[in-house]
């Protein structure tokens, strides 16, 4: 793997809460371009882990962090690197669909409004594309002015991935994007997803096996802080390295 | 012990009906209060109608019969109250009549009541109309058509006569202020000449712009003064009564429902836009109901930006501590406060600490008059706003701490600073909590009265706060309150029997007020509750 292709990597990351340290030493690269799936039993540090690379975790009360985190070879502690800036350029979708109380429109551009974005014909153009990203565009297109929480749960996580998108973000975080939603609008999200792979890197936290199996490309699994394994999905599912690996997967555990 | 009984407890059977027992009574004392009120202030404004009664002394009364109780002097004998009017003729409103003593009772058809704009109610039978030119005797055909032309014409001119007077008030007022300020200069010991040469100045220009007004006004007396209609009382004493003291001339025995509809509200009319007469007990209370209103006002502009801040501070910048402890348990107490200290405390701080120094700084050429050193409408507004801000504040968190973390962290993640998130997507969530505090503390400060009563109330103001002479907004005036009018008529005023169906149509307004303004906030929350509905799947 070329050096120019990884989007995302951590050098012996330790990070925690306080005195618990959930995170232990965690190397890893991930691919540009490609959807990666972070998996592992609850409290492994899935979450933790991907709230490290826009800095989310700092919010949180104790949290402390060792070792390096990379996004696009630079340090997201780099003081010169704004963590605005870092969040305009790492988009992040939550667990439960998460709309501002405002239009369909204002959502979607919230971002490039804060960025001071003003010109309205630019702002449409990003409306339309980010909204297309998502698969979003010809549900709603009629009814931009409308409220965002007048939509459904799938769809309204279709917008919270539009509202990412609108950033132009290089990667995109989701932290169990599926979780809330039915089986259809979950494989309207899958789809989603993969179609945006060709454009964006996405590191994706999943409890559920399947998903991870039918979008991502690659495969990471952690287990109590550590990462356990990580590689080709296909050939992690098939043959995984490790016994606690293969165990994860046949469901002995988790 | 008995297991029916046992169990019969156990089910929660009489918790069940203690809770239903005590719901009842705190709905049957609410629906009391306010059926007594609209019973008694709906009724008071429909024309009643006039009896004559005749007494075994002989005696004749004509008037209005009101209610009746058991005769306290003769067991088993009741007596009832009337209403003779006629208060320049007799001290007594109201006498009280046994039953047994009438021997006699009519409802005379050619019987008028003559609403008037002193002494009250005059009652009795007319007998001619003497105008400038002739006389007109009531058996006449055209008598009525001719007195209630007269009585318009003359309402019309009274109508002119106020408006010329405030015109005229309003010329003194360059004048007025020269004169306090010379006073004030002669109490320093300052020298006067400049202030004099400036006074003999104002009162010319006043004196030429008088000039057309009062030529006017004397106009207007001098045809004021023509016109009386002779009214014989019950008794056969006869009375000249002007045209220009009345206010309506009812012949209420002979009216129709429609009549009787249209002089009910005509009188609710004058009740809520006219200016108060007889030491408030007759007339409107426009003043009272403008002034509560615009304090309500001042006070909810004031209090909400406040109360907000504070409890944005409170939730979202400060950290949990002793000190926001103390904070939060220091407004906890501050809603239980007897109102009257606030009060206390508005005049000190306000009033004599604040207003004082602002007279001294602006005001100090009318000094020891005071401006704001005095109560006013700004000093009440401040000081309900001091009552009612935990009020808005806990209201404040509790919608601040109804926002999901998960909306606050989308924003975050989109790279929005704390007060991006907080301006653009918190507080539009909170607004429905916000509004909630809003409510609660108008109905609060709608309804006190105890800490305006010496931050700027008064009985009769003789200006609104707001008019048309600028600043418009006269926020150092004094005003009127529906609360303390309620306190002033039905407590304070030299005729409390005859002002009882006034006070209660007083608190109808001011529930009615409370209530309107209860519901608009209400109606405005709930919309900004249907948007804010699904925000969490």
């Amino acid at each position: 793997m070329s050096a120019a292709a990884i989007a995302l990597e951590t050098r012996d990351l330790t990070a925690g809460f306080g005195a618990v340290e959930v995170l232990k030493e965690i190397s890893m690269k991930v691919a540009g371009r490609r959807i990666t799936a972070l998996i592992g039993p609850s409290g492994c540090g899935k979450s933790t882990l991907l709230r490290c690379f826009n800095r989310m975790n700092d919010h949180l009360a104790g949290f402390f962090s060792r070792g390096e985190i990379h996004v696009g070879g630079r340090s997201v502690y780099d003081p010169a690197w704004p963590l605005e800036m870092l969040r305009f350029q790492v988009g992040m979708v939550f667990q439960k669909p998460n709309p501002f109380p405002m239009s369909i429109r204002d959502n979607v551009l919230f971002g490039p409004s804060l960025a001071g974005l003003k010109d309205q014909g630019e702002l449409d153009g990003i409306l339309e594309r980010s909204l297309r990203g998502a698969q979003l565009w010809e549900e709603v297109k009629d009814r931009l002015n409308e409220l965002a929480l007048e939509l459904s749960g799938g769809q309204q996580q279709r917008l919270c991935i539009a509202r990412a998108l609108a950033s132009s973000p290089d990667i995109l975080l989701l932290d169990e994007p599926a979780s809330a939603l039915d089986p259809i609008a979950t494989a309207k999200l899958e789809e989603t997803l993969l179609s945006l792979a060709d454009e964006v890197t996405i590191l994706l936290v999943t409890h559920n096996l399947q998903q991870a199996g039918r979008v991502g490309h690659r495969t990471a699994f952690l287990y109590l802080g550590r990462l356990v394994e990580m590689s080709e999905t296909a050939a992690m599912f098939a043959t995984p390295r490790e016994k606690l690996t293969e165990d994860y997967l046949t469901g002995q555990f988790g | 012990m008995n297991p029916a009984i046992r169990h019969w407890l156990a089910e929660g059977t009489p918790q069940r009906w203690l809770a239903a027992a005590a719901v009842l009574i705190a709905l049957t004392m609410i629906v009391g209060l306010i059926w007594v009120v609209v019973q008694v202030a709906g009724s008071y404004f429909w024309p009643t109608p006039l009896t004559e009664v005749v007494l075994a002394d002989g005696s004749r009364y004509l008037g209005e019969q009101w209610d009746s109780e058991p005769d306290p002097d003769a067991p088993g004998l009741y007596r009832f109250r009337f209403k003779v009017g006629n208060r320049d003729l007799q001290v007594q409103d109201f006498r009280w009549i046994r039953e047994t003593e009438v021997i006699e009772r009519c409802k005379p058809g050619n019987a008028w009541v003559l609403e008037r704009r002193e002494y009250g109610n005059f009652y009795g039978y007319p007998e001619r109309l003497e105008l400038a030119e002739r006389t007109v005797r009531s058996d006449e055909r055209d008598f009525a058509a001719i007195f209630r032309r007269e009585l318009r014409n003359s309402l019309r001119l009274h109508a002119e006569q106020r408006r010329l007077m405030k015109q005229a008030d309003r010329l003194h007022h360059p004048v007025s202020r020269l004169l306090v300020r010379v006073n004030a200069a002669r109490f320093r010991g300052e020298d006067t000449a400049s202030l004099e040469v400036e006074l003999t100045q104002a009162r010319g220009e006043e004196q030429e712009s008088l000039e057309p007004i009062m030529v006017r006004l004397d106009e207007v007396r001098a045809e004021l003064a023509e016109g009386a209609l002779v009214i014989a009382t019950a008794g056969g004493q006869e009375r000249s009564i002007p045209l220009a003291a009345m206010v309506r001339a009812l012949p209420v025995n002979t009216l129709g429902i429609a009549a009787k509809t249209g002089v009910y509200l005509s009188r609710w009319r004058e009740f809520l836009f006219d200016d108060p007469r007889e030491s408030n007990t007759e007339g409107g209370i426009f003043p009272a109901l403008f002034g509560t209103a615009l304090m309500v006002l001042i006070m909810t502009v004031v209090v909400v930006p406040f109360g907000v801040i504070t409890a944005v501070y409170l939730n979202e910048y400060a950290r949990e501590s002793v000190f926001t402890n103390a904070v939060r348990l220091a407004l906890a107490n501050l809603a239980g406060v007897p109102s009257i200290v606030f009060g206390a405390f508005g005049l000190a701080f306000f009033v004599y600490t604040v207003g004082g120094g602002i007279d001294r700084m602006f005001f100090a050429d009318t000094l020891p008059t005071p401006t704001f050193g005095t109560g006013g409408i700004l000093w009440a507004s401040l000081t309900l706003a001091l009552l009612t801000v935990p009020v808005v504040v806990v209201a404040t968190e509790e919608g601040l701490q109804s926002v999901p973390q998960t909306v606050r962290d989308g924003a975050r993640a989109l790279g929005a600073t704390r007060w991006q998130t907080l301006r653009r997507v918190v507080l539009p969530y909170a607004t429905p909590g916000i509004l909630t505090g809003t409510i609660l503390a108008i109905a609060r400060a709608a309804g006190e009265v105890a800490p305006l009563m010496v931050t700027g109330v008064v009985k009769l103001a003789p200006t609104l706060p707001f008019d048309t002479v600028p600043p418009f907004l006269h926020l150092e005036r004094k005003f009127m309150h529906l609360g303390f009018h309620i306190f002033d008529v039905g407590f304070q005023s030299p005729n409390v029997e005859a002002a009882k169906p006034m006070v209660y149509a007083t608190v109808l307004v001011l529930l009615v007020l409370v209530v309107v303004l209860n519901l608009t906030a209400i109606m405005l929350r709930n919309r900004m509750r249907r948007r804010l509905r699904s925000a969490v799947v």
